[in-house]
């Protein structure tokens, strides 16, 4: 095999690969100084005592949908990378994944950044993701009948079931956010004192 | 010493704007969780062939022999760089530099100081979390951030599922005390 065709079978253009590092680079620049790369952070999320993770979440899901939704309404070409809706194996994986984030206290992009933020522990959470693929891999043929393929509803989101502009499923949401946000502010603010 | 941390919201701003440039421009969306399991599948293929021909999940990421799909790719390269880009921020735009992290010290107040026991742990919860993200077809780039500003209705399922069971999880493993979670004093601070 020359060099040419190995690099085909393993590498894509230097160019997708330059945008993709600069993409991860501010991710993870961003997940650093949002402080999701601690372990303290996402585990008290998950025990309810910190509630940063959510605002991470919340606000970026807001802004970003209204940015992307924006475009699209403007003509741009900014093509939806919509996930099919496996309910079975969403609420099963999603619920192991639950179990796992608790465990390890990141998720997976939280851990290969953490290990950038001083966290030595995390590297053993990247060792154990790829035991993690690997099993995946090996037992998919058992889950696809009787787990992966049931309750299949195709690539739906909330605007299309309601029939409605994706926009204006951002007005409740991004209302219902500013809410939840002023209480969570409040609270914090009188736990603080 | 002023804690330097971001207010979440600003962090959160500017991951939905670096979702309009890679979904405007690189026609992408951000994710993590298929990395390993194209690695993964990039073995088998070069290892094992003829059983990677036979498992689609394989071929699903990795191609066959005779049609590969590179494995070294867009996502592969975003999360190679996920831990130079928070060093970055630890290194020069914090003042909150701390020590490595071992032992996080809610684990070390329910399981003990141990390195070796909580690497064990962080490797267990890792293959734990891997499998689950699979299962449900992304993690919570993929599918909390990227399916949640598409308004996917698979996103909110798997943010809900993901809650309803790490919740519980967690408050079972970690308790419900306050006193190890506040922020850790700075060195030399009064």
């Amino acid at each position: 095999m020359d060099t040419l065709t190995l690099a085909s079978v393993w590498v894509d253009s230097p160019s997708k690969l330059i945008l993709g590092a600069l993409t991860g680079l501010a991710f993870g620049f961003i997940l650093q100084r949002g402080s999701v790369t601690r372990f303290n952070t996402i585990v008290d999320q998950l025990r309810l005592k910190d509630f940063t993770v959510l605002k991470v979440m919340l606000t970026a899901i807001i802004v970003g949908g209204i940015g992307i939704y924006t475009m699209r309404a403007v003509g741009m070409d900014v093509p939806l990378h919509i996930k099919g809706t496996k309910v079975l194996g969403i609420v099963l994986g999603g619920g192991i994944f639950g179990i796992g984030m608790a465990i390890l206290g990141y998720c997976p992009g939280t851990v290969v950044a953490a290990v950038g933020d001083g966290s030595r522990h995390a590297w053993f959470g990247i060792l154990g993701m790829f035991v993690g693929a690997i099993a995946y891999t090996q037992t998919y043929p058992m889950l696809k009948a009787p787990i992966l393929s049931k309750a299949d509803l195709g690539k739906i989101t909330i605007a299309s079931e309601l029939g409605v502009n994706p926009l204006l499923v951002f007005i409740p949401l991004t209302i219902g956010a500013i809410i939840f946000f002023v209480i969570l502010e409040k609270r914090a603010r009188s736990s603080a004192t | 010493m002023k804690h330097t941390h971001w207010s979440p919201y600003l962090a959160g701003a500017l991951l939905g704007a670096l979702s309009w440039i890679t979904f405007a421009t690189m026609h992408k969306a951000l994710g993590v969780s298929t990395t390993p399991v194209r690695i993964v599948a990039g073995v088998e293929r070069a290892v094992a062939p003829d059983a990677a021909a036979d498992n689609a999940y394989v071929t699903k990421y990795a191609g066959t022999v005779d049609e590969p799909k590179p494995i070294i790719e867009w996502q592969f390269a975003l999360v190679a760089m996920l831990a130079p880009g928070a060093l970055i921020g630890a290194k020069f735009f914090g003042n909150e530099q701390r020590d490595p992290e071992y032992v996080p010290d809610l684990w070390a107040k329910r399981f003990g100081p141990s390195r070796s026991v909580r690497y064990a742990g962080a490797f267990l919860g890792g293959a734990i979390l891997l499998y689950g993200a699979r299962m449900a077809g992304g993690c919570t780039s993929g599918h909390g951030l990227s399916g949640g500003m598409q308004l996917s209705i698979s996103g909110w399922i798997f943010m809900a599922a993901f809650f309803a069971a790490g919740a519980p999880a967690a408050i079972l493993l970690y308790g419900t005390s306050n006193t190890q979670s506040q922020p850790e004093p700075q060195k030399g601070a009064h």
